[in-house]
């Protein structure tokens, strides 16, 4: 069977979001830690903006591979979704949900919120075209781009601090599911180990939903300024 | 006990159907579900009224005939049992019930409560079988299987087909019955020789027949008679993908 026939049916296209939802998780991961230095001050956080920057073409082909990778991902959910939604054309008067989640009922929901998200955040500390705050162009003492401060400056403004808190819990829902999924997806979940890997995706979100609240709240309460 | 139904009138697979009450009085706890209905039905006659058509055969959780969505839980309340198995002590007198036939595009409903779930034989058909020529009968233990292997296959083989899967998944999938098929012959020497094939061919027609895909919601581990677990999801998922890329045509 060709790749495409595989990754076009019900298991493929499955398989298809659990190997891209790894990589994306992976990307959310390095983002993270990279933003984390935000807590070190500003000549880490501006150095590794630089460095980012300093990539280049390199810059460019990494970008170009993320957002490959969101598209198969989001090509695979709508398949995946439409697949399913037509499976059942007449709906039940009355239908008990025993083992299912929030989260795994809402992927949907999470995964379109997040792709808004997603639009939004560059459009915000990339772009600069939103900014509520007029942090977006500032400069630091050594004529980098000021990125502490454009953060700082930005998390200081209850709207925009609000959208990212928020979007976090969605992106927490979103993972919370689909790294338990994966796994399953995956072939990785058997009956020795099925209760751990049902804990990995919440646990999992957690880390990542607290690592990532952390610097918008402390930048809006005023630890770091 | 006193009963209020509510239950899924349909004439024919092309009219519209809808919901209708009847009450049913006298009914024993100890009536099997499906006697409660043939108690209403012997009611529904004597009243020149048509009897509503529902499946069943052995009555005895084996043949995998009976079906119906019972307060929007399949085969009903009681984990683990089918519904010619469930009585009519798992409920309370003056209780209501909602009876609907299992939803599914590749299940359409042909009369009331009954569904043409042939989907699930041309799924057989494709490639649920050994076609090798088995010969005369081996001496006993000629072809070793371990015991974890041949308590695995019992487990899968434990699968009696009713749809129950596909009737509580919220994507309408039908994984884990060919999960079931796949992994039973996985598990065996038998199964071994065609076991690519097999994998391909049964997703293949299940796809075919208009199944969903799996979410990982696990609502039919949840609600399968037989209680076969979703690591047979995990397994048919790795077989798929190994026979689908490793294979040479
Ligand atoms: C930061 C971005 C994202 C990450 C890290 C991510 C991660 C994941 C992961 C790990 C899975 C589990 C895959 C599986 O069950 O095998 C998943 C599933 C899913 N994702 Fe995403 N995702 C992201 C963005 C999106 C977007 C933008 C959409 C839709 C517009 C989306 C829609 C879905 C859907 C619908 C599922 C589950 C489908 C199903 O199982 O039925 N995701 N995601
Ligand atoms: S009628 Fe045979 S399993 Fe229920």
């Amino acid at each position: 069977m060709s790749l495409g026939t595989t990754m076009k049916s019900s298991i493929g296209a499955k398989v298809l979001m659990a190997i891209t939802g790894i990589l994306l998780s992976l990307f959310v991961v390095g983002h993270m830690l990279g933003n984390l230095q935000v807590f070190l001050g500003p000549e880490k956080l501006n150095h590794y903006a630089e460095t980012l920057q300093g990539l280049g073409p390199i810059l460019w082909v990494i970008r170009f591979g993320l957002l490959t990778i969101l598209l198969l991902h989001i090509g695979a959910a709508f398949r995946v979704t439409r697949m399913s939604k037509a499976a059942r054309p007449v709906d039940y008067h009355q239908r008990k949900d025993l083992a299912t989640s929030f989260a795994a009922r809402t992927m949907m929901v999470s995964g379109v919120l997040l792709l808004l998200f997603v639009v939004y955040h560059i459009l915000h500390f990339t772009t600069h075209t939103i900014d509520m705050a007029g942090v977006g162009e500032l400069h630091d003492a050594e004529g980098r781009h000021d990125v502490y401060g454009m953060v700082v400056g930005g998390f200081q403004h209850l709207p925009t601090t609000a959208i990212y808190i928020l979007a976090m819990l969605v992106l927490c829902v979103h993972l919370s599911h689909g790294v338990s999924s994966l796994l399953q997806t995956l072939g990785v979940r058997k009956e020795s180990n099925a209760s751990t890997v049902d804990k990995i995706g919440p646990i999992f979100a957690s880390i990542i939903f607290i690592g990532n609240v952390s610097m918008p709240l402390a930048i809006f309460i005023g630890l770091i300024s | 006990m006193k009963i209020t139904l509510h239950v899924w009138r349909q004439k024919n697979a092309t009219s519209k159907g809808g919901m209708e009450t009847y009450v049913v009085d006298g009914v024993s706890a100890d009536m099997s579900f499906l006697e409660m209905l043939d108690m209403l039905n012997e009611q529904l006659i004597a009243e020149g009224k048509e009897p509503i058509a529902f499946d069943h055969d052995c009555r005895e959780g084996i043949c995998g005939t009976c079906s119906l969505m019972i307060n929007g839980v399949a085969h009903g309340p009681d984990s683990g049992t089918t519904t010619c198995q469930l009585h009519m002590r798992s409920f309370q007198d003056g209780d209501a019930i909602h009876i609907e036939p299992w939803r599914s595009r590749a299940f359409p409903v042909i009369r009331d409560l009954v569904v043409d779930r042939s989907a699930f034989d041309r799924i057989i058909q494709a490639g649920g079988f050994i076609s090798i020529n088995a010969g005369g009968a081996q001496d006993a233990n000629n072809l070793p299987i371990p015991k974890p292997d041949s308590d695995a296959a019992m487990d899968a083989a434990a699968c009696i087909g009713c749809g129950a899967c596909v009737a509580s998944c919220p994507n309408g999938s039908a994984m884990l019955f060919v999960a079931a098929k796949i992994g039973h012959l996985a598990h065996l020497p038998q199964g071994q020789p065609e076991r690519a094939m097999r994998a391909r061919n049964m997703v293949a027609q299940m796809d075919a027949e208009g199944f969903g895909a799996c979410s990982n919601h696990y609502e039919c581990e949840a609600v399968c008679p037989k209680e076969i677990p979703v690591k047979f999801i995990a397994k048919m998922n790795r077989d798929f993908m190994k026979a689908s890329l490793c294979s040479e045509s």
